[in-house]
């Protein structure tokens, strides 16, 4: 790594003074490298010890056999990933993971964009339908979790008293291997769904008000028109923003799966992190856990890299 | 016929009144600048030509059509933007096509991929690609039909803008500060060209402004805009050589019109400045006065008397073939500014005194509530010529 420091350009020295001038530019320039560096350091520290080491470490240890607080450990090459591979509680865990993302990622950023449409369109309460919208964004989602529970409970949960009281067939959402899934799923799109709304209104703020006066003159004065003509496509590069960071935050679900299911019925509502968590922390098998991570970890940046490029040359960006 | 009746509209923003009571008929393929200090409601006054704003009072015809509470669309005007407000996620050729495809598509021709198979959609694509090209030729911008307006230069994406306005053939274009985004040099090529536009399509413009040289060469008339109100309506010269209003000749003219405050005694003569000035109006005795002189109204004088201002040269600019001269005249309170002609001005000195006299009929007489007072027999051509057009 090398640090680019600006060095002003040099002096025509006189033969005379050029071996003093050397010397003063030599001290200037190794002055200035140790200020870059020392500006440079601490965030480079951190970024070492913090990201890259733990990284490294995690790559390194997918490869041994070692439980955790084991003295000794093995080196077992690429064994562990043979093994994730071949378990089919891993392979159930990556498709409910995928199809969770699949339901999560567009059910959120559809109601966010609908959500934050209607609240822009209306006059009154803005604040108000902001706040209780992006209240469960800030709630802890185990607390959040823990409210599911009873509404969701089969016998004497709102949900199904509401059901049953309208004739409508009644389910054990949590305990059903059908419905656990779009359950968690629905609870994930309602967490994420402030998130995306905010991040919309803030888009559709920006959007400026010349561009909807040229469509009405030019005749695209209906919702739709509009919504075609100019804000969708104004709104590409927030919903590319939102896009990735809800799909992230679906692909490292955990706190729901913990709390409400602990990943069954069976493994009907696995997902990645809570199998990594139950491998490297619950069964001790710390080798394993990480070459989950590793998978884990090459989902996600590949997903970010297909995300940026695909969508960076469909977006329009001002 | 697109005559433009604007009748007595009045506009508010919550309590604070924008348009007071503004009247105005605009003739068939005129050009109508609307000149005004920014914030004194002449972009609104456009918009709600455009029906992009209601107004709070009186009423807009287009052609023989009122068009209150009609929406943008169908109102037949087309308006280009001081932002431009090109669709920046299109191309040139898609941002020209849409007032077209919006028109003479259905929606369900629109549609985003079934539409391609609706009955007619191809043959009516086709025409509007044909009328795109030749609006973009015509334009100077035919190579420019795959670019993104990103990817323009200012006076580029100007023309786009015309070019959208142009292509569905409106009956009214409107133009909100237009050439404000550009240089120098590109402002004064464009507004030939928007003028040369106007002769060739020979519709009716009604273009916003805050610049006056802009006002000036464009224009067939000029109305005059400040607080709000409407304070003339005339052609370019008339507005600066017969103004109604002290504000209008203050706003008009560079440099700046010279005002001296006087007062009238006997004689028909006017004290200001330690001379007295023989002017025509008809007021009382010992009415205060503000007498109007335009920079080049001065001539040089080799002695003071009746009608001469003598004062001590303060600044001396030279701009080529003229020279403005500031001269600080005892008994008023700014520098008076003259302009003479560099050839035959002699060599002016800064400290030097100098006496510089005005012919009484290139005196503007303006009463202390700010409207001219004109001689007897001055017959007002603005008035004659709204009446005209009005009937």
């Amino acid at each position: 790594m090398s640090l680019a420091t600006s060095t002003a350009p040099e002096p025509a020295a006189s033969s005379t003074d050029s071996a003093g001038g050397r010397k003063a530019l030599r001290r200037q320039r190794l002055a200035e490298t140790i200020t870059a560096w020392s500006l440079a350091g601490p965030a480079l520290i951190l970024l070492v010890t913090l990201f890259f080491l733990p990284v490294f470490a995690v790559f390194a240890i997918a490869l041994t056999d070692w439980q955790f607080g084991a003295s000794d450990l093995a080196f077992v090459g690429l064994g562990n990933f043979k093994e994730v591979f071949a378990d089919e509680g891993f392979r159930a865990s990556l498709v409910n993971t995928i199809v969770y993302v699949a339901i999560v990622v567009p059910g959120t950023i559809s109601l966010g964009l609908v959500i934050a449409l209607l609240i822009e369109s209306g006059k009154s309460c803005r604040a108000f339908y902001r706040a209780i919208h992006f209240l469960p964004f800030m709630a802890t989602l185990t607390a959040m979790a823990i409210a599911w529970e009873p509404l969701l409970h089969p016998t004497i949960g709102l949900v199904n008293q509401t059901l049953a009281s309208l004739g409508l067939p009644t389910a054990n959402w949590l305990r059903d291997e059908g419905t656990v899934l779009p359950v968690l799923a629905v609870i994930g799109i309602w967490q994420n769904l402030g998130y995306a709304m905010v991040l919309f209104l803030a888009g559709l703020k920006s959007i400026p008000q010349d561009l909807y006066d040229a469509a009405d003159i030019d005749g695209a004065d209906l919702w739709f028109d509009r919504l075609r003509t100019v804000t969708l496509p104004m709104l590409g590069p927030v919903s590319m923003f939102v896009f990735i960071v809800v799909a992230l935050r679906a692909f490292e679900t955990f706190d729901t799966v913990q709390v409400l299911t602990q990943g069954g019925p069976g493994h009907a509502s696995e997902m990645l992190l809570f199998t990594l968590y139950r491998e490297s922390f619950q069964y001790l098998r710390t080798g394993y856990g990480a070459a989950v991570a590793v998978v884990f970890l090459c989902i996600v940046v590949a997903l970010t890299l297909i995300q940026a490029r695909v969508l960076d040359k469909r977006v329009h960006y001002q | 016929m697109n005559k433009i009746f604007i009748k007595q509209i009045s506009k508010s923003f919550g309590a604070t009144p924008v348009l007071r009571d503004v009247s105005l008929s605009i003739a068939d393929g005129e050009f109508l600048t609307l000149l005004g200090a920014s914030g004194c409601g002449k972009s609104t006054l456009l918009r709600i030509l455009a029906g992009l704003e209601l107004q709070t009072g009186g009423s807009v015809a287009i052609g023989e059509r009122v068009v209150d509470g009609v929406r943008p669309k169908r109102r037949d005007v087309a308006m280009v933007f001081q932002s431009y407000a090109l669709y920046p996620h299109m191309t040139v050729q898609d941002n020209m096509a849409l007032p077209l495809r919006m028109r003479r598509l259905s929606s369900w021709q629109r549609l985003p991929l079934a539409g391609r198979f609706m009955p007619g959609t191809t043959a009516t694509t086709a025409e509007i690609e044909r009328d795109v090209t030749r609006t973009a030729k015509a334009l100077g911008i035919g190579h420019l039909l795959a670019r993104k307006p990103g990817q323009l230069s200012g006076g580029q994406r100007q023309r786009v803008a015309v070019g959208r306005a142009m292509v569905r053939q409106p009956a009214v274009f409107l133009m909100d500060e237009p050439l404000s985004n550009l240089d120098a040099m590109l402002r004064v090529q464009m507004r030939a060209e928007i003028k040369e536009l106007h002769n060739r399509l020979g519709v009716t413009f009604v273009y916003v402004t805050h610049d006056e040289s802009e006002a000036m060469t464009m224009s067939d008339r000029v109305a005059v805009m400040l607080d709000g109100e409407l304070l003339q309506v005339a052609p370019p010269q008339e507005i600066y050589a017969d103004p109604d209003d002290r504000r209008v000749a203050e706003f008009i003219g560079s440099p700046k019109i010279n005002m001296l405050e006087a007062r009238l005694r006997d004689g028909g003569l006017a004290d200001a400045a330690g001379t007295s000035f023989a002017v025509a109006a008809n007021v009382a005795h010992g009415t205060a006065l503000t007498l109007g002189i335009r920079p080049e109204a001065f001539h040089l004088v080799d002695a003071g008397g009746a009608n001469i201002l003598t004062g001590a040269v303060r600044l001396v600019e030279h701009m080529g073939s003229d020279l403005f001269v500031h001269l600080d005249v005892p008994g008023t309170e700014h520098p008076l500014i003259a302009r003479l002609l560099a050839e035959r001005a002699p060599q002016i000195l800064t400290g030097q005194t100098l006496h510089l006299g005005v012919k009484p009929e290139r005196l503007l007489l303006f009463a202390a509530d700010g409207k001219r007072l004109r001689p007897h027999n001055h017959r007002n051509g603005t008035v004659l010529r709204m009446r005209e057009l009005a009937q």
